[in-house]
């Protein structure tokens, strides 16, 4: 049984905090936001179990600094989707927009569409499955855990990576400063299997490459000044 | 035979013994000098302004007697909980990491102790001050190192920090030396990697985006939180209107001599604006957007003593802040390290080198020796004192130009030693009604 927010009726202030309130909780309840009409913010600082189906697009930060929710975009998500995410599944059934999973820390992040650019900038241990393509930039500082693109990689993938592993299943237009192909080794499959799983994606962690940081840019070396 | 009159050797102006040395150092690293601190060059500053005092047309206040309020409220436009300081002075973001916790928890205490907040830095919030401060701004940066919701709604306001004075646009750099076991898990990074921190914030990248950004922090702290704006000193007018427009409900602008851990000289020295030079353009913004005192401003940037203070506010801050002076109350650069600053190849008052984790004085580093070297009880007390004597001289002069309160100082109280300082702080030079680029002349 699900509880119905509409935002043709309530505002964005009281549906967040219907969502807060139930998530602290720790209840475990459902809840259907409808005609979220592109509105920022929506079902963002959520911390406690809870799920959450959003019956349309959304604007900026839906999920923004997610903790333990499930929450389900039922179309297109804006600019810094789970931004910051921490734990929990957010999944949007459409495309993402650029920033999609910024800075997140743990958790999924499962964009069924395509994302934008910058898709995983400055991740710090999120996981994150793209099941169409991603933009340039992709991944530029990022720190942990693992991005997964069924489709193609835009330019500069992981420019001035630290240890987030990446694995594309496409194409890569080029790679960032200090990103390498990686081998594929048994460990890499088995982590890739998992998270294709935990995604409901339909590919083979063997058709996948992986890409990684040669870490020779870690420590500063005036040698390696043209690699910026 | 009488000897040939010789002149004395001339040392060259613009190849200064201090220049040619830079010039040597850069042929044999073959990189730009990196170092700590803010602009040591001399520009218009607090100095090059004077209080003229009361007298036949303003009567004074009882210097001992009357009272003198400071008090100040910051986050009075949108925020459910604005913050309520008992001084105009604050303590500006310092990172743990940069920081020992020894030193972030003496800045807690004492800036509790003196009722004010303290701010944290890069790399998130540590328990050493959030449990020792009884009023902690959270700073919100681009490499969100160690930011978590958690954190963000134990904070008492947000800091969204956009740039600061040492290196408007640019970033950070804490050198490996630094980022160890507890620095590294903090950031999720690896052990001992040179750490950078972006130049701009990862999932926004102007005004109107900063809007919705803040929106979305707002909406996960229930709207309780001031939310700041820091900015550097670069183009105070419109930087300022444009804080405005994204939802600040509290400006700091950081001239040029603010601090920085760490960035490349060329950069501190040569970018941005001396903090006298940013105030009245800031100020202006929010006069003519009808939000001065509405939306606060806090000035940091080379403020050193209670004058200082007292001349930022009376320009139209509503209050300052404070970093590289509180590192020097808590024991930075004090002359009893000499001996080891010279092993270092420096003396006492320019250790600058904060970003290789040497620091005698134990406060700019993480080496676990040197950090035992500052009590932080004692060195919470001597801030303490410091900012209690920073609010009395305040206090001193206003009563001085006869306010009640230290925000009724106004520019009407002062002139300018300069012509510089009459420009910037747009204050008649001494002796005359006029200062560059007065209407009207």
């Amino acid at each position: 049984m699900s509880t119905t927010l509409n935002m043709t009726e309530i505002n964005l202030r009281e549906v967040n905090s219907t969502l807060q309130d139930a998530a602290k909780a720790q209840a475990n309840a459902a809840y259907v936001i409808e005609n979220p009409r592109g509105s920022h913010a929506v079902a963002c600082g959520l911390d406690g179990p809870l799920t959450v189906t959003v019956k349309g697009s959304t604007g900026y930060y839906c999920a923004g600094m997610n903790k333990e929710a499930a929450i389900t975009v039922e179309g297109s998500a804006g600019p810094g989707v789970a931004e910051n995410m921490m734990s929990g599944v957010v999944t949007i059934e459409g495309d993402a927009s650029q920033y999609a999973g910024a800075t997140g820390h743990g958790g999924l992040l499962n964009i069924k569409g395509n994302a934008s650019s910058r898709c995983g900038i400055s991740m710090k241990g999120i996981d994150i499955v793209v099941h169409g393509n991603i933009g340039h930039m992709s991944a530029f500082m990022a720190q942990k855990g693992n991005l997964v693109v069924l489709g193609d990689a835009g330019d500069a993938l992981g420019d001035s990576l630290y240890e987030a592993r990446l694995f594309v299943r496409g194409t890569v237009k080029s790679l960032g400063a200090d990103c390498i192909e990686k081998e594929m080794r048994p460990e890499h499959i088995a982590l890739l299997t998992e998270l294709l799983e935990k995604a409901g994606a339909d590919a083979k962690p063997e058709e996948f490459k992986r890409y990684g940081s040669a870490r020779k840019l870690y420590n500063f070396n005036i040698d390696h000044a043209d690699a910026y | 035979m009488e000897k040939t009159p010789q002149t004395e050797p001339r040392q060259s102006w613009t190849f200064s013994n201090d220049v040619n040395s830079e010039i040597r150092r850069a042929a044999a690293t073959g990189i730009y000098d990196i170092r700590g601190g803010g602009a040591k060059r001399r520009v218009p500053h607090f100095d090059d302004l004077l209080f003229l005092g009361a007298s036949m047309s303003r009567y004074p206040l009882e210097g001992y007697r009357e009272k003198c309020e400071t008090s100040v409220t910051l986050g009075t436009r949108f925020a459910k909980k604005p913050i309520e300081l008992k001084i105009p002075v604050t303590i500006a973001g310092m990172s743990f990491g940069s920081l020992s916790g020894p030193a972030k928890e003496a800045l807690g205490r004492g800036a509790t102790m003196a009722g004010t907040s303290t701010t944290t830095g890069d790399g998130g919030m540590t328990e050493e001050e959030r449990g020792h401060s009884e009023m902690l701004v959270y700073q919100y940066l681009p490499s969100r190192y160690g930011m978590n919701p958690d954190d963000l709604r134990r904070a008492d306001a947000i800091e969204v920090v956009v740039g600061q004075g040492a290196k408007p646009g640019g970033g950070g750099m804490l050198l490996g030396q630094k980022i160890t076991e507890r620095v590294a898990g903090m950031r999720d990074l690896p052990e001992g990697i040179d750490q950078r921190s972006a130049c701009r914030h990862p999932d926004w990248t102007g005004p109107d985006d900063l809007e919705i950004k803040i929106l979305e922090l707002r909406e996960i702290t229930n709207w309780e939180k001031p939310i700041y704006i820091k900015i550097g000193g670069a183009r105070p007018y419109y930087d300022t209107a444009l804080a405005v427009k994204a939802g600040a409900d509290v400006i700091v602008l950081d001239g040029m001599q603010g601090g920085t851990a760490a960035t490349q000289d060329v950069f501190i020295e040569h970018v941005g604006q001396p903090t006298l030079a940013c105030i009245r353009p800031a100020v202006q913004a929010l006069q003519d957007l009808g939000m001065h005192r509405e939306v606060q401003l806090v000035v940091s940037g080379g403020i050193r003593t209670g004058a200082d203070v007292a001349k930022a506010l009376a320009l139209g801050a509503d209050a300052v802040s404070i970093g590289t002076a509180a590192l020097v109350a808590l024991g930075d650069n004090d002359p009893k390290w000499e001996a080891e600053y010279q092993k270092l190849g420096t003396t006492t008052g320019a250790y600058d080198d904060w970003h290789e984790g040497l620091d005698p004085a134990g406060i700019t580093t993480q080496d676990p020796e040197l950090m035992a070297r500052l009590d932080p009880e004692a060195a919470g007390r001597r801030l303490r004192n410091y900012l209690n004597v920073l609010t009395l001289e305040c206090q001193t002069l206003a009563r001085a130009c006869g306010h009640n309160h230290v925000h009724n100082l106004e520019p009407e109280d002062l002139c300018a030693l300069t012509m510089e300082a009459a420009a910037m702080a747009q204050v008649p030079l001494a002796g005359t009604n006029w200062y560059p680029g007065k209407p009207g002349f």
